[in-house]
């Protein structure tokens, strides 16, 4: 049996692809359970920066379910110790910043006060926006242990609220303030829902 | 064969370097190379492709026809990336975090396939991973050099989170130079990275103009 030329050509452009995805899939097998643990392993680690992990008991990062508000999905892990709700872990993203999407991570207790609120993804101005981060200034601490009693407080100065903006960026903060307000509020409003 | 093997060093790493003179692969080379940790980091990774495809490719050459060249090629370059790629996802997570999607994107590096057709297609095994070598190192050193300017005028250190490269024990290897909060805003951003590689190829042509100007005054005296 003879083949045409285009047809040897194909061939052999199939059988190698068929070598390379071969070579791929073995790495992708002997890599895949690393991955996986590497990705368990960061995603608890930033999970643990807006709760101590002495607070609860449960296996939080399969403890999680899916919300919806205006629009956003939202994941929540929730915190149990001995089986009662501690607390929930929303991961909340707002499209209000300067540059991008700016990803966050609120840990707000069954009382209804914010345990910690940290920025997981940001690409806001380094040097201006990026006070945001732990790393940069302390500026995100500022919600630790807050309640929302005040809507009118919840905003930055300029605003006419308590939050401080930086020098030269007031759009990052004020995106930050509004996003963990909204997600305190629906916490709030859903709480049963969450911990059911 | 030794003076081949040179040239083949020179040429990668200075007289031909992809960065600088043949200006491939700028995409990763802006964008990356805010820190000298991130570069080093694209650097390795980019050097090890060029290695890896033109080894294969060099040692497939027979079976590759000219006509399927160009898919073979994508197919072995692709190939290569995807592997590296899981490796440093299981191995250099953090780093693997930070360089993102550039490490997926080595694909579209131009000096990649570049040097599988020019070289890699046509020589034998040695030489091709000379090759790949000496244009990776030449693209590295590139890179390293725009890190290390940009994060110095930037943020005023360098070799700030070495350990996402080396380990713990590199944590304090990081060197502060100045104050962070007076440095350049303008080198982290991406104009940084125009402005900066513009000087860079300024620098090298500066220098190799000067080295001409030396050499042709001595070889005047001697006529």
């Amino acid at each position: 049996m003879t083949f045409s030329p285009p047809t040897l050509a194909a061939l052999r452009i199939g059988l190698f692809s068929f070598i390379i995805v071969g070579l791929v899939s073995l790495v992708y097998h002997g890599t895949k359970d690393k991955i996986a643990d590497n990705e368990r392993r960061a995603l608890l680690q930033s999970l643990q920066s807006v709760i101590d992990n002495r607070r609860y008991d449960n296996d939080l990062i399969h403890d999680k379910i899916q919300l919806q508000s205006s629009g956003q999905a939202h994941t929540v892990y929730r915190a149990r110790q001995a089986g009662k709700p501690i607390a929930a872990i929303i991961t909340s993203t707002t499209t209000q910043g300067y540059n991008g999407d700016i990803d966050l991570l609120i840990a707000i207790n069954v009382s209804g006060t914010i345990n910690a609120v940290r920025v997981l993804n940001h690409r806001e101005t380094p040097g201006l926006g990026d006070a945001i981060e732990l790393k940069k200034s302390n500026w995100i601490l500022s919600f630790n242990q807050l309640t929302i009693e005040d809507l009118e407080q919840w905003a930055v100065k300029r605003d006419g609220g308590n939050f401080d903006q930086f020098t030269g960026a007031t759009i990052t903060p004020r995106a930050i303030v509004n996003e963990v307000k909204n997600t305190t509020l629906f916490f709030q409003q859903y709480q049963h829902e969450i911990f059911q | 064969m030794r003076s081949d093997y040179s040239k083949i060093l020179s040429n990668g790493l200075w007289h031909n370097n992809q960065a600088l003179v043949a200006l491939l692969g700028l995409c990763p080379l802006l964008a990356v190379s805010n820190t000298v940790i991130n570069s080093l980091g694209l650097g390795l990774a980019t050097t090890l492709t060029l290695i890896l495809s033109n080894l294969l490719v060099s040692s497939l050459r027979q079976f590759i026809l000219p006509e399927i060249r160009l898919p073979l090629f994508v197919l072995i370059i692709a190939g290569v990336v995807t592997i590296i790629e899981l490796i440093m996802h299981a191995w250099f997570y953090e780093l693997y975090k930070i360089l993102g999607i550039f490490i997926p994107l080595i694909v579209t590096n131009c000096a990649i396939i570049g040097r599988a057709e020019v070289f890699a297609s046509k020589n034998r095994i040695m030489p091709s991973i000379l090759d790949g070598l000496a244009m990776g190192l030449g693209f590295s050193f590139a890179l390293i050099v725009l890190g290390g300017f940009r994060e110095l005028l930037g943020s005023g250190t360098l070799l700030t989170q070495a350990d996402l490269l080396f380990g713990d024990a590199a944590k304090d290897w990081k060197i502060n130079v100045f104050d962070g909060n007076s440095g350049i805003l303008l080198a982290v951003l991406p104009p940084g990275a125009f402005i900066g590689l513009g000087l860079l190829i300024a620098l090298k042509n500066a220098f190799e103009l000067r080295l001409k100007a030396t050499k042709s005054a001595t070889s005047k005296i001697y006529e």
